[in-house]
């Protein structure tokens, strides 16, 4: 045991660090599993009703053939046993919605939700902290004026709203932005590799789909980015008044340094440090969060395929979703950590 | 005193900060000030006496709003106060800054060698390699262990001391002529405070560097100063030799000052506070600034701002009254 206990502490800081966190995720992991399990069980409704027609759920055969094939005629605790057991071998069991197994469905509409909101964390945090820097620069003159209310703008605009409105104007009226999908109307799938149609594209150097998929993607990425933009942008602002007001940035500048690296490197640098964490809770907001931008933008993503799994009572798929995005924001915040150990020597050296 | 060709010079210096409600104050009324090469020079006076100021204006990093007037010579070169450009040219290179708390002057998420060498670099064009060699026999010449491992470490690796000795390198690696510590001192325990006061002295014998000290503590300013300016309410109030200042005060503010000073037996000194505060920023009396708050105070002092006068060969008071002329040491 004490060599044990020699041994952990012998190991790099920033290696343990990352063994905690992800014994901690596991834990979480287990723990999710539990609550998702049962909150299914605890929805009034019954998935008898809501997956067969009126004439199959009054027929008492097809109702007991229905709940035997999903397990759902066992007692609960021995339904969450098997559902761990076969989530050990990777199977999250079968959709009773698509009759196929919901890892296959997951394989599918994941990517194209980790795709769309990859992209718009790409714009947001570098849209977000551009106008953020350039705010606290030109503090209370008026470029600070207008980004201010362009970041109000984005926190206060429902997505459902800007979503229709952007595509009615860009697709509609403009012409610029193409049509509703992944890609065009017939347009051929890259080969699957990752299942996100740019990445996929890129691999297989195809340009002509990378090109189709890249500009099916902006403007619901855009969308989906506009609440982030804000709040990174007000966020960024904030962090850069507060590191641009520390001694070590007077010094820095006492030291004749080029205004450009005096900001970039001596103030924004302790400033990312606290805009890593709210990126990384934004992500997390808009992997579970997409549903509506994915709705308007036909995007067949997670959360198209949460919220009909949801209507249909469709068990497994609705576990399968919520431990899927609860892993991801688990490993989000895991990176998030480790970024901050990154930017920051002394988490890092402790 | 024979002045020597000063290495900085400011004449008329003015500073006026904008205010909450949208006007202006005056924080430094005409301040004269010049330092010789290889000169020591002690800048006191309370907080809000506008000393930290004058030497931010001279590195031209005054707050955003200060407006400012004056000329600065430094080294032939003529530099208008107003001109902030003019002296981003000296930043760094010519002079260079040490402030008072290193705990938070020294950049806490970068290495001591990207804090030593970012600046040189820049300024010399020069390679890394041959930047970490200089920065590496700063540190060694400011007395840090080990200066080689040291490069790679951070700042919260090292004691207060320890910082302030790095803050003090990273200044004058680039081989400034001035250099400007405020408050170097009083962020660090007592017995601190002392090694970094003898590496200021043996830095300007080894580097023949010029030093303008800013501090409220007269006991600093009597350890390592040449001479003496003591600022009150954004003026000049006494200058000259330190041995003479500090010892037969002409000024019934720096002698006041003085009094406050724990030194000696108890016996033989009676500790005194000045009574009163020092005035904020906006708010300095009429006539001579201290007259509130001076025993001495006649008619004169409330009407007229006395103008700095030679008293004695390299010394100076703004006092009408003069009434320590005669006071025996």
């Amino acid at each position: 045991m004490t060599y044990l206990r020699k041994s952990w502490y012998a190991l790099p800081n920033l290696l343990r660090f990352v063994v905690r966190r992800l014994f901690v995720g596991a834990l979480l992991c287990l723990g999710i599993t539990f609550v998702s399990f049962a909150l299914t069980q605890v929805v009034p409704g019954d998935p008898v009703s809501a997956n067969l027609g009126d004439r199959a759920a009054s027929d008492p055969e097809i109702v007991a053939a229905f709940r035997a094939r999903y397990g759902l005629d066992q007692p609960i605790p021995q339904q969450y046993a098997l559902y761990l057991e076969r989530l050990v071998h990777g199977d999250l069991g079968e959709s009773q919605q698509t009759h196929r197994p919901v890892t296959t469905d997951l394989s599918q509409y994941l990517p194209a939700t980790i795709e769309l909101a990859s992209a718009a964390m790409i714009l947001a945090l570098v849209i977000g902290i551009s106008l953020g820097v350039l705010a606290a620069i030109a503090r209370d003159r008026w470029p600070d004026q207008i980004i201010r209310v362009i970041s109000l703008a984005g926190v206060s605009v429902p997505t459902f709203w800007l979503a229709l409105v952007t595509f009615y104007v860009f697709f509609f009226k403009l012409g610029i932005a193409p049509g509703v999908g992944r890609l065009n109307p017939g347009g051929k799938a890259p080969p699957s590799i990752t299942n996100m149609f740019t990445i996929d594209a890129l691999l297989a150097g195809q340009w002509a789909t990378f090109g189709i998929a890249l500009s099916h993607i902006v403007l619901p990425a855009a969308v989906l980015a506009i609440y982030t933009i804000g709040s990174i942008t007000r966020f960024t602002r904030a962090a850069m008044l507060e590191s641009l007001s520390q001694d070590y940035v007077r010094a820095a500048r006492a030291k004749g340094l080029p205004t450009r690296t005096v900001i970039l490197r001596h103030a924004l640098r302790p400033a990312l440090a606290a805009i890593v964490t709210v990126a990384g809770m934004a992500f997390g907001r808009m992997l579970s969060g997409t549903v509506l931008v994915e709705s308007v933008f036909s995007w067949p993503g997670i959360g198209q395929y949460a919220y009909k799994s949801a209507l249909a009572l469709d068990l497994r798929a609705i576990m399968g979703v919520s431990l899927v995005v609860a892993v991801i924001y688990i490993l989000v915040n895991m990176a998030v950590d480790l970024i901050y150990a990154f930017i920051d020597p002394r988490i890092r050296l402790g | 005193m024979a002045e020597r060709q000063p290495l900085l010079a400011i004449e008329g210096l003015t500073i006026s900060l904008p205010t909450a409600d949208g006007g202006r104050a005056s924080a430094v009324r005409g301040v004269d000030l010049s330092i010789g090469e290889g000169e020591i020079v002690g800048l006191a006076g309370e907080s809000g006496s506008g000393k930290t100021l004058s030497a931010l204006a001279v590195l031209g990093l005054l707050p955003g709003g200060a407006k400012t007037g004056g000329m600065i010579h430094f080294a032939g070169r003529e530099l208008s106060a107003a001109d902030g450009r003019a002296q981003a040219e000296l930043r760094g290179k010519d002079v260079a800054m040490v402030f008072q708390d290193p705990m938070t002057a020294l950049h806490p998420m970068l290495s001591v060698g990207r804090q030593m060498t970012e600046h040189l670099v820049f300024h010399r064009k020069i390679g890394r390699a041959e930047a970490d060699k200089i920065a590496i026999d700063m540190l060694e010449r400011v007395r840090i262990p080990n200066p080689r491992a040291a490069m790679a470490r951070f700042p919260h690796q090292f004691s207060g001391g320890m910082r302030q000795r790095i803050a003090i390198a990273s200044a004058l690696v680039t081989g400034p002529k001035l250099l400007i510590a405020d408050e170097p001192t009083t962020a660090l325990d007592v017995t601190v405070q002392a090694g970094i006061l003898r590496l200021i002295e043996q830095l300007r014998r080894e580097l023949k560097l010029s030093v303008l000290l800013i501090t409220h503590d007269l006991g600093v300013m009597s350890a390592l100063a040449d001479r003496v300016y003591v600022m009150y309410a954004g003026r000049v109030v006494e200058r000259g030799a330190r041995a003479e200042v500090l010892a037969r005060p002409r000024h019934p503010y720096t002698r006041g000052l003085l009094d406050a000073l724990p030194h000696g037996s108890p016996s033989d000194h009676p500790l005194t506070a000045l009574p009163g505060s020092p005035p904020a920023i906006g708010r300095f009396p009429a006539g001579c600034a201290f007259h509130p708050r001076c025993r001495f105070a006649e008619d004169i002092c409330r009407a007229d701002i006395p103008e700095l006068r030679d008293v004695q060969p390299g010394r100076a008071i703004a006092c009408p009254v003069d009434p320590l002329s005669a006071v025996p040491a």
